[in-house]
């Protein structure tokens, strides 16, 4: 009798399938984005809604454009994932446009320009997020204060096709910056850093900011199943988070009154959805276990550093693009010695 | 029970062992088949080279062809009959090619050759005789590479062994061979690593045998007598694959990390597989080259999986008929396991020396349809992979063609586990591109080498013309030196040899004289044609006037 050889070893069903990672990412993220929907109202999912659209669109239109399969392109969840990971980051109430813009931006140029799913050297969802963060600076800094801010879904709609509020309300008036944010101000006005946390408790919790403390702690659960899951490596957010304590708990315990507390950096803005969910892309990332060390701790600094010294409140995106520069450089001098190889070759 | 440490090797899985299926009934022989088909190359190495001529009587563990090289293995009669034909037929190989092959046509007999004899005072021996004993058995390795047994039991003069491990690891999900063997014929395992032990005169021997196999464990345990505990240790290794892989069960067992691109030696430990031992006692007290090995004849398509013998030879046809396969729900027939074996094109191939394993997988729609995808670099080959390589940069490197950077991400540390392949998310078949990169590797060599034998060669040319040159200069040279010798010396001696020229020349040139040529008078048909000759010229002379005088 006779066969058609078709494999070559190994032979068992393969264990498992980008598409499943994909969508084990997309799980890990509810908790957390259920936060920010309750903190900062309908807009987080709306923001959310507009990107995952507009990512499969663009991912179909560019592999129909390349004579690719589209279907398992799209069942593998990447574009999704970059979607709403550029959806979390943006703020609660912006206009149609801007999640599609940098989504579009994300997925046909950081993406498919340079190959698409595995090719590419930065992190799509945050190229598109520092490509809305220098275009639209305006519009990327005005945060809803934690509660909803008053407005419903349809309010949040209607905001985001039209460009109209509800009659009375202006978006200076419902619309301020964040707790990081303030804090920098504030420090940069020469206020003591424990007077400034004082005066808005409205806007700063006992850890972190209110809302974004509860937010990022459901990132943290959600990242530690993915960890526990194997799906992200644990180097990356370790090293991140770690280095981002260390260096403001130095600078806190050096001067506190001129520095924000480690646990305030560690649970305000995106920390978290930073260190599991951003930083640990596996495409973007440094690929050897020494490297990821490498990798993490360097966002984790990069981030402080922008924090504290930097133009931006926040500095997950730049940390992690600044760091995908480094990676082919970080992969070349982390390379594991091989089975066998000799100490100190 | 002997309490053994270990220690863990890096990467590996814990994979489905589908182990006892195949365990429930006692090993069967299968029965030898009208004809039985011997490739002439069953082995690492060079082909045997046949000693037998179609049409002649042969009798079981008779010599059909023989090593010729030193890295070769013979190949022996497994049965008594006639041989039918020594030529092409298809043989189990990755590449489906057909092969040289010795086809026997048994006759029932199974008579054994009188050569056949037991040789049981074997300590006698010095470990050289020993070694060609067992090379003249025709013993490779039976875990799987068939490399000859009789080299890995030569550590040569710079080594010196310690320790002989015998692996009884089995770590492939449905293999069962060894842990059969090691099961019902533990005295044979255990007589035969004393024999490789006299031979490496190893300090201490391990049997390093995963924890999944406790019957194995008990059996080999139950066997040792008393004054072999001393020397000879059985150990359960932790279940994860690869355990069985020589360099990850040396560390297990010892600790000790063989260097890169090393052998075991290096460290003073030499591995060999428990079915090679049981053929070296076979063939050391009981006189038995290697004709027959056991099967294990598996998979979710078999009615009746078990453990057979099976004489070197047989179709794997039979053994599927023998395990009850269902042959029409075979998607992939595969010999060997599941991550590292190959699958077969034809059912018609004979089991070789190296075969340990016929798995007839059945149709899995999820593996047919799951597409490759691009490499997302999660690392997760790197973190299952027991050499610590980066599979994924050298699947990237290996895909580009640049065979420098994949040897310099250590290409030939890679001993094709499978583990990254399985795990791959992207469905990558990364072990194609490993095998793909070191093939062409090894054919560069190939080919460099051969320019490099015509570039000696040119040189080697150039060089004697070169010297031919120099030579024939100093001849001359010399010839001058002489003459110039001769001037200066003796005047009168020069003037003589002048004379004595001259004389010659002129002798010369008198023979030639005196051999003057047509001097025989003109034969009648000469002189007419002569005549007629004249007659033509002087009429163009004639015509044409007195410039044409010339043209004559």
């Amino acid at each position: 009798m006779r066969f058609e050889p078709r494999h070559s070893s190994p032979h068992l069903a393969p264990a498992g399938n980008v598409g499943r990672l994909m969508f084990a990412v997309v799980a890990a993220l509810v908790p957390g984005t259920a936060a920010a929907a309750w903190f900062f109202g309908p807009g987080v999912l709306v923001n959310m809604a507009w990107c995952a659209a507009t990512a499969l669109a663009a991912e179909a239109a560019v592999l129909g454009l390349r004579h690719r399969p589209v279907r398992p392109a799209l069942a593998d969840g990447s574009a999704l994932v970059t979607a709403l990971l550029l959806g979390l980051a943006l703020p609660p109430l912006v206009p149609w446009w801007l999640p599609v813009t940098g989504t579009a931006f994300a997925v046909i140029v950081a993406k498919h320009l340079y190959g698409g799913l595995g090719y590419n050297p930065f992190n799509p969802a945050m190229a598109g997020y520092a490509l809305l963060l220098v275009s639209f600076p305006r519009e990327m800094v005005a945060w809803l204060p934690p509660g909803d801010g008053g407005l419903d879904l349809a309010a949040v709609l209607h905001y985001s096709l039209a460009g109209t509020l509800p009659p009375g309300a202006t978006l200076d008036a419902l619309t301020q910056a964040t707790p990081l944010d303030t804090l920098r101000t504030q420090i940069g006005l020469g206020r003591p850093v424990a007077e400034a946390m004082a005066s808005r408790p409205d806007l700063f919790a006992r850890v972190g900011g209110v809302g974004w403390a509860w937010i990022n702690g459901l990132f943290l659960l959600g990242g530690l199943w993915l960890l526990w899951r194997r799906i992200a490596a644990w180097q990356i957010p370790a090293a991140m988070l770690g280095t981002l304590g260390l260096l403001a708990l130095g600078f806190w315990l050096l001067d506190p009154a001129r520095y924000a507390p480690p646990l305030f950096h560690l649970f305000s803005g995106a920390a978290m959805l930073g260190a599991f969910f951003i930083a640990t892309d596996p495409v973007t990332a440094s690929t050897t276990p020494r490297g990821r060390l490498v990798y993490g701790a360097g966002i984790g600094a990069l981030m402080y550093v922008i924090r504290t010294w930097g133009g931006y409140p926040d500095g997950v995106a730049f940390a992690v693009l600044l760091m995908n520069m480094a990676v082919p450089t970080i992969d070349h001098y982390t390379r594991p010695r091989v089975f066998g190889e000799e100490q100190g070759r | 029970m002997t309490a053994c440490r270990t220690w863990s090797f890096p990467g590996g899985l814990a994979l489905d062992g589908h182990k006892a299926v195949s365990t429930r009934e006692p090993v069967a022989a299968a029965p030898v088949p009208p004809l039985l088909v011997l490739p002439l190359q069953q082995h690492i190495g060079n082909p045997a080279v046949p000693v037998v001529e179609a049409g002649q009587r042969v009798a079981r563990g008779q010599v059909l062809a023989r090593a010729d090289e030193y890295v070769s293995a013979p190949v022996h009669a497994p049965s008594s009959g006639t041989v039918a034909a020594i030529e092409e037929r298809p043989v189990p190989h990755p590449s489906g090619l057909a092969a040289p092959c010795i086809v026997i046509e048994t006759d029932g007999e199974d008579r054994p050759h009188p050569d056949c004899r037991p040789l049981p005072d074997y300590e006698a021996l010095d470990p050289s005789a020993l070694r060609n004993v067992i090379r003249e058995a025709g013993i490779v390795g039976l875990g799987g590479a068939g490399f000859p047994t009789f080299i890995k039991l030569n550590p040569g003069p710079d080594h010196a062994v310690d320790t002989l491990i015998l692996n009884g690891a089995e770590c492939e999900p449905w293999i069962t061979c060894d842990d059969m063997l090691m099961r019902e014929r533990p005295r044979e395992i255990i007589e035969g690593l004393k024999i490789m032990r006299h031979a490496l005169r190893a300090r201490r021997c391990l049997i390093g045998v995963e924890d999944n196999k406790p019957e194995a464990l008990a059996a080999l345990e139950g066997a040792l007598e008393a004054d072999e505990r001393d020397i000879i240790r059985v150990c359960p290794v932790p279940t994860r694959y690869p355990a069985g892989g020589e360099k990850q069960l040396i560390l297990a067992l010892t600790g000790k990390a063989v260097p890169s691109q090393k052998l075991p030696v290096e460290v003073g430990i030499v591995c060999h597989n428990v079915g090679t031992a049981a053929a070296v006692y076979r063939a050391i007290h009981r006189g038995e080259p290697l004709v027959s090995r056991l099967v294990t004849v598996t998979g979710p398509a078999m009615e009746r999986p078990r453990n057979l013998e099976v004489r070197v030879g047989t179709p794997v046809s039979d053994l599927l008929a023998l395990a009850g396969a269902r042959t029409t729900d075979i998607t992939e027939l595969v010999m060997g396991g599941p991550m590292m074996g190959f699958e077969l094109a034809s059912d018609a191939v004979p089991v070789i020396k190296t075969t340990n394993c016929i798995l007839g997988l059945d149709h899995d729609p999820h593996r047919q349809a799951a597409p490759v995808r691009p490499c997302i670099r999660c690392g997760e080959c790197a973190r299952v992979c027991p050499a610590k390589l980066l599979p994924q940069e050298l699947y990237w490197f290996a895909r580009a063609r640049d065979m420098d950077k994949v040897q310099d991400f250590h290409l030939f540390d890679c001993i094709e586990c499978g583990c990254c392949a399985y795990v791959c998310p992207s469905h990558i078949p990364l072990v194609q591109y490993y095998r793909f990169a070191k093939t062409q590797i090894w054919a560069q060599e190939k080919e460099r080498r051969k320019a490099d034998l015509a570039r000696r060669r040119h040189e080697f040319r150039l060089q004697r013309l070169e010297r031919e040159k120099r030579e024939k200069e100093e001849r001359q040279r010399r010839k001058k030196e002489l003459l110039k010798k001769a001037r200066g010396g003796d005047e009168a001696a020069k003037q003589a040899a002048i004379q004595a020229a001259l004389e010659r020349v002129k002798a010369r040139r008198e023979q030639q004289h005196a051999r003057a040529r047509n001097v025989e008078p003109r034969t009648e048909a000469q002189r007419k044609a002569l005549a007629e000759a004249e007659e033509r010229r002087r009429r163009l002379a004639g015509d044409g006037g007195e410039s044409d005088d010339d043209a004559v």
